[in-house]
């Protein structure tokens, strides 16, 4: 192969050279240290744009000056009935640090309301299919204040199940139904709450999903929409992004949205662990000694107390954007906040694309990343955080690090081990799933009365896990998992094994041929890439 | 779709048990003196029925049915339509009629296999909408009852072996059936189907479930 010169477009992209420190990945709730080969391109995240110095204010600011609409105050009368619909807790990720940006703008918005004589106000988590967030993770979201205020009663979870609960809105002109929660479509005002983590967030999304159910979300969540996105992170070329955009025309025309939309910055970790959002080449001893000192601790720790552990460290994510007003609009302003927090630009795809998987999925808070969780973090979230071109080069190889336990949580994810264990092992096909089993599973008395009385995600939502892998699944030629614990989960999703990054690397290189471009995507924090 | 859900009642359904329905006859004998000695027979009898049940439902079945022993048929029958609305209806957990309209709507037959006795249930069978229902049967003879049950006595092993006897006389999968109980002794019914889930299970119920990716459903 002919050498080419190295040419960096963006500060975040590094080359390991002789002198390079060796490289940390996260391995499900570990660290994982490696020295790899010279040449291979390594991209960081972004640094962490400065927060906002002010967030109130910054709130107050857009709700006082929306996008194509009145200002709040001007929409608000006496008497009138208001619904506060909410992310649900698979925004940010970690969960971060009190007061949770969604208790920041609701002590604003439930001020402003009570202002104004406004009364009648739910507060509505916009879980669609997933699970409901407990009592502690609702209280601890909004603040005792509010929490003590509404909960039970104004405060809840949306209930996708309840057979009094939804309304049919109507049907966009390419057949997909709008249902939606009836509380929000009977409200004056529905105020939607967001937090954008990744571009896929916010939107039309919002609404349109947050707050549907089964039958409006099998419009979109299904595999060819999915293989359709180019990636489903870059809303211009995305399937499933033009399919809510249509549904939220309908939810537009019936319904009065005031959407806010936030944007955060990427500082995950701080503190102990600040380490984790450094270029290794520019670690400090005290770095080291950070490191040295997690990497041991965790290693000595079970795998439920190094889940507790870390779920137990929120992040320490700052406001960097609030904008507010009707949904297009403020999303589109959000989006470019978002792309210049995350995308790094970067020349050229790779053959091999090596990553760890770290313990924290938005499917997962608070619980076990599944075998089906890794899978979405590889396949799916990973892969489609791209603009243009997806880092990886059609039939590349991609190296996760993870341990592949055949772990599941049965409290919120009983109906994934079914999936996982009974319908894996007959067929990985997507299509075959989804024609022969998604309804078997959607409809189970069990799975149904779990997801509503109970936490567990809908009896649906492993089938959509396994869809949202789909374009990474036709894209990626081999997925090798370096240091699985066992053979068989890696085998049920198609995967290889290797025990060692050295070793996965070698059976890569059998693949690609002998000199393949590696990159080293070093994540998280979140990090997109835009390939020329 | 051709298939069934069978649940188990007490404590599955309903939080009351065998015994709420004794101590109601008890409570309800003719005449004051009666009814109280009953009642505090009744209530001195619980460690040991506990003990029974602990050991084995056969050695429970035996012990406790022994205390119909004299009843009249005809009081027994009578009083069961009161038992549903003071005892029974008010103990029927929220969660089991969505569970059981769900289960309605996918079009599966409603089996109710208890070791309750058929007179007892057989209002709450009405009221739930069940399509059938396979119970315990007391066995009489001059109209009154002699403290032993009719066979096939359902209870563990013969709730599995009736549900099969069962879905293979109507040719349903065994497969596709649900079954559902909140105990370790209907562990045969459950394990006997294709989508066995644990309601409200006890402890050893619930440790078994998970060892078995069972779904475990809370319907209190």
């Amino acid at each position: 192969m002919r050498a080419r010169p190295r040419r960096k477009l963006d500060d975040s992209v590094t080359y390991i050279d002789s002198d390079s420190a060796p490289r940390i990945l996260f391995y499900g709730e570990d660290l994982w240290i490696e020295d790899f080969p010279i040449g291979t391109r390594v991209i960081y995240p972004r640094p962490p744009i400065q927060g906002l110095a002010n967030p109130q204010a910054a709130i107050r600011h857009a709700l006082n000056h929306p996008h194509d609409c009145d200002p709040l105050f001007a929409q608000l009368s006496p008497g009138m009935k208001v619904t506060i619909a909410l992310d649900d807790i698979s925004l940010p990720l970690p969960p971060m640090r009190t007061p949770d940006l969604r208790q920041t703008i609701c002590e604003i918005l439930l001020e402003m309301l009570d202002a104004h004589g406004v009364d009648d106000v739910h507060l509505i988590i916009a879980n669609s299919l997933h699970r409901r967030m407990t009592e502690r993770e609702m209280r601890r979201m909004v603040g005792r204040k509010i929490h003590d205020a509404f909960y039970p009663d104004r405060y809840y979870n949306h209930d996708a199940e309840d057979p009094d609960g939804m309304v049919t809105l109507g049907e966009t002109d390419h057949g997909e139904i709008v249902n939606v929660n009836r509380r929000a479509v009977e409200s004056d005002l529905v105020i939607y709450v967001n937090i954008n983590l990744v571009p896929m967030d916010g939107g039309h999304k919002s609404v349109g999903v947050g707050l549907c159910d089964y039958p409006a979300l099998r419009a979109h969540h299904e595999p060819q929409t999915i293989r359709e996105c180019d990636s489903y992170m870059d809303p211009g070329r995305s399937a499933l992004a033009k399919k809510c955009d249509r549904i939220g025309k309908i939810v537009d025309e019936k319904m009065n949205v005031f959407h806010i939309e936030t944007a955060l910055n990427n500082r995950m970790f701080d503190g102990q662990i600040d380490f984790l959002m450094k270029n290794e080449d520019e670690f400090t001893e005290f770095d080291r000694l950070k490191f040295e000192g997690t990497k041991w601790a965790l290693s000595k720790m079970p795998w439920a107390a190094k889940r507790k552990l870390l779920f137990s460290i929120p992040a320490a994510y700052e406001l960097i954007a609030c904008h507010a007003g009707r949904t297009e609009p403020v999303h589109a302003k959000i989006l470019e906040k978002c792309f210049e927090q995350y995308a790094v630009k970067v020349e050229g795809q790779a053959d091999i694309v090596v990553t760890g998987i770290p313990y924290v999925s938005p499917y997962n808070v608070n619980s076990i990343l599944n075998p089906l969780l890794v899978q979405v973090m590889a396949l799916g979230y990973f892969h489609n955080m791209y603009r243009g071109k997806p880092l990886l080069k059609k039939d590349g190889v991609l190296i996760i690090a993870h341990p592949c336990y055949d772990d599941f949580d049965h409290q919120f994810h009983p109906s994934y081990i079914e999936f996982f264990h009974r319908l894996l092992p007959e067929t990985r096909d997507a299509f075959t799933l989804r024609d022969k089993y998604e309804l078997e599973f959607a409809h189970n008395p069990s799975y149904i009365e779990m997801y509503r009385r109970g936490n567990a995600y809908h009896g649906a939502h492993p089938f959509f896990m396994w869809y949202w892998g789909e374009n990474g699944r036709q894209h990626v030629g081999k997925v090798i998992v370096a240091g699985a614990v066992n053979a068989h989960v890696p085998e049920i999703l198609g995967w290889e094994r290797a025990d060692t990054m050295a070793e996965a690397l070698a059976m890569a290189k059998s693949y690609t041929g002998p000199s393949p471009e590696i990159t080293l995507m070093h994540h998280p924090p979140i990090l997109m890439t835009d390939v020329s | 779709m051709s298939a069934a859900a069978f649940y188990d009642l007490d404590g599955t359904l309903v939080r009351t048990n065998l015994v709420h329905a004794l101590g109601f006859f008890a409570r309800n004998q003719q005449g004051l003196l009666p009814s109280l000695k009953k009642t505090l027979q009744t209530a001195v009898s619980v460690p040991m029925f506990l003990a029974a049940d602990a050991y084995s439902r056969k050695v429970f079945n035996e012990i406790f049915f022994r205390r119909y022993k004299g009843e009249s048929e005809d009081r027994l029958r009578y009083l069961a339509a009161e038992l549903f609305e003071d005892v029974l209806k008010p103990a029927i957990f929220p969660g089991a009629y969505q569970l059981i309209s769900k289960s309605k709507s996918l079009g599966l037959k409603q089996v109710l296999v208890t070791g309750a006795l058929d007179f007892c249930v057989a209002p709450l069978v009405e009221h739930l909408g069940m399509d059938l229902c396979v119970a315990n049967r007391l066995e009489f003879v001059g109209g009154l009852a002699t403290g032993r049950l009719l066979p096939p006595v359902l209870a563990a092993a013969t709730k599995a072996s009736w549900i099969r006897t069962y879905c293979e006389a109507q040719q349903i999968s065994l497969n596709d059936c649900f079954s559902y109980s909140d105990s370790m002794s209907d562990l045969p019914m459950l394990s006997v189907v294709g989508h066995p889930t644990a309601v409200n299970p006890d402890m050893r119920l619930r440790a078994t479930a998970t060892r078995h990716d069972w779904p475990i459903l809370d319907l209190r």
